[in-house]
């Protein structure tokens, strides 16, 4: 492999890596606050790119259709939401069911499959083509994301929803309302999805139809990787989200060294799952192994 | 206080697992009744408490709580007049948060959750004073996250949650079965001092018989979703653990009175 080769795909990687890792602080709040594998991502990421595609093209400044990305998949969000809370579809399913539905919108929103974006002819924030100023823009949004989200969950609200997510029953009993809870936090978890989507679609240049397959993959990784090597220094809940992104740069920096090695693109995929499943086993198996060391020095 | 009149329940009903859990209940508690209940296991003890909680719509009958029909609202609805604490220590807390914001979001039980930061300076001081109260050296571990603490703390900060916005309704499903002897009696003084100050209306459901006829004002015993004793007062104080193992025999035609004594 080239080292130099390598050193010239970083900054793409790292830019890549907060945009993704923007998607990553959507997974978790699903995922981690409300204890939800929520499957609506890898529709809703698609439908951001595509509205803030279509908008952009049709002469929205490109700041301003990521508001309306962030809606879109907000209302994507708030389907999943609703049938799984007020028509008893399990969480997965009822994600399964949007993502699929969601396929056939994003095919409507854009007309075709894909849907060019080039930056010699729109205003874009973020571009392969200016990576430095990329990763500035994305980092202050990840910035931004990361303090509110710090403020609205710590508010009684936010609260309410992070104890949903701790202790259904407890929750209920508490007087919290269960469905409404959920279907806030699946909201504003796609809501950064697909802001997330609209980010990366003037990133790569284009919105594609696939852009958002095995996002929730990536999503995880993210969130786990971060977990896995800040979560015994982290404590705050904000350097908690700020590892997600980091652990999204991680992801993205380790594909660039494993394609500099050699890997295909379209091996991607498997090793992406493959780090997954590794990734989620860590804590199970990291358990194990300090339960057995500690029955040991007992 | 709570007008409970001939409420039904039957689970899986229409399939070959159909069990009649509550069978035309009704049960009236007047302001300040503490009421204990007892029965063998699948009486319907927990079944009545949840009926009135609605954790789930009962088949017929009616559900007043201070003069206020509760059939239709929800759970999180009815959570305004009630406290709860369950027999499972896990059940009652946010284990992932700590004993302040376990506290804070008991605090707002029956208020709308706003977008006000969730726990207000002033309440750091009312938590601290309270927790202290319980004699357990939980004040001075306010941010400990609740998943840290043993299944008595557990219990008595679930306690502290049912009772800090003062409850219509008390309902405590044996909430000291999981615990040590010693740690159960501890979390039932602190129950009674905490029913006594704020004079609250009380249903406790036990498999403790000595505990049944120490605490409350009145007892009662279930068999089969009815409730087939109902003894206060003066006779009630009198009772031997024997006289309700008699009862239960004479009553329920059920000779197995071992079922009663579980505990
Ligand atoms: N959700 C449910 N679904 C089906 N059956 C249930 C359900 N809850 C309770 N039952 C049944 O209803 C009957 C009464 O149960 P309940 O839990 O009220 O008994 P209990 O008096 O609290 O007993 P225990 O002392 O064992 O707690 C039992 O036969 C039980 O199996
Ligand atoms: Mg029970």
């Amino acid at each position: 492999m080239s080292i130099i080769s390598l050193l010239g795909a970083l900054p793409g990687s790292i830019a890549q890596g907060i945009i993704w890792g923007i998607m990553a602080l959507g997974v978790y709040i699903t995922y981690k606050v409300l204890d939800l594998a929520d499957l609506t991502v890898d529709g809703s990421l698609c439908t951001g790119g595509a509205v803030a595609a279509m908008l952009i093209v049709n002469g929205m400044n490109p700041l301003l259709s990521l508001l309306f990305a962030f809606i879109a998949g907000m209302a994507a969000g708030f389907i999943t939401g609703f049938i799984h809370t007020k028509m008893g579809i399990p969480a997965i399913l009822a994600g399964i069911l949007t993502q699929l539905a969601l396929y056939s919108i994003n095919m409507r929103i854009m007309g075709r499959a894909t849907q060019a974006l080039s930056v010699d002819e729109y205003n874009l924030i973020v571009s392969l083509r200016y990576i430095n100023k990329s990763i500035l823009i994305g980092l202050i949004f990840a910035v931004v994301i990361i303090l509110v989200s710090y403020w609205f969950f710590g508010t009684e609200l936010g609260s309410s929803i992070r104890a949903t997510g701790s202790n259904l029953n407890m929750s209920r009993a508490q007087g919290i309302n269960t469905d409404r809870t959920k279907i806030i936090g699946l909201v504003l978890s796609n809501g950064l999805v697909a802001l997330a989507g609209g980010l990366y679609a003037m990133f790569q240049g284009n919105a594609d139809i696939n852009m958002g397959r095995g996002a929730i993959v990536i999503g995880l990784a993210a969130v786990i990787i971060g977990e896995v090597i800040f979560g015994k220094i982290f404590r705050n809940f904000a350097l908690k989200l700020a590892s997600i992104v980091i652990g999204s740069v991680i992801y993205y920096v380790v594909i660039a060294i494993v394609i500099q090695l050699g890997l295909s693109t379209t091996d991607l995929k498997l090793f992406s799952a493959v780090i997954v499943a590794v990734a989620l086993s860590i804590p199970y198996l990291k358990n194990r192994y300090f339960s057995k060391g500690g029955s040991k020095n007992a | 206080m709570l007008e409970v009149r001939g409420i039904s329940k039957t689970f899986n009903a229409g399939t070959i697992n159909a069990k009649k859990a509550l069978d035309q209940v009704s049960l009236t508690l007047n302001e300040g009744d503490f009421v204990t209940v007892i029965g063998g296991n699948g009486a319907g003890k927990s079944t009545l408490l949840n009926a009135v909680a609605g954790v789930f719509n009962v088949d017929e009958g009616q559900i007043m709580i201070d003069g206020v029909e509760v059939n239709r609202l929800s759970e999180h609805k009815r959570a305004k007049f009630l406290g709860r604490v369950f027999q499972d220590p896990m059940n009652g807390t946010a284990a992932t948060m700590g004993i302040d914001e376990n506290l804070a979001l008991a605090y707002r039980r029956g208020k709308s959750r706003t977008l006000r930061w969730g726990i207000q300076a002033k309440e750091h001081k009312l938590y601290r004073e309270m927790l202290k109260e319980l004699g357990l050296g939980l004040e001075d571990r306010m941010t400990t996250r609740v998943g840290l603490l043993s299944g008595g703390q557990r219990q008595a900060i679930t306690l502290l949650m049912a009772t800090l916005q003062r409850p219509k309704l008390l309902l405590l499903d044996e909430h000291t079965a999981a615990l040590d002897p010693k740690t159960a009696a501890k979390v039932l003084e602190i129950t009674q001092k905490i029913v006594e100050r704020d004079h609250l209306t009380t249903l406790m459901i036990t498999h403790n018989m000595a505990n049944a006829i120490e605490y409350g004002n009145r007892l009662i015993m279930m068999h089969e979703g009815k409730i087939i004793f109902d003894v206060s007062g003066e006779e009630k104080k009198g009772l031997q653990v024997e006289d309700l193992l008699h009862k239960f025999t004479e009553l329920s035609g059920d000779s197995a009175s071992d079922r009663m004594l579980l505990s």
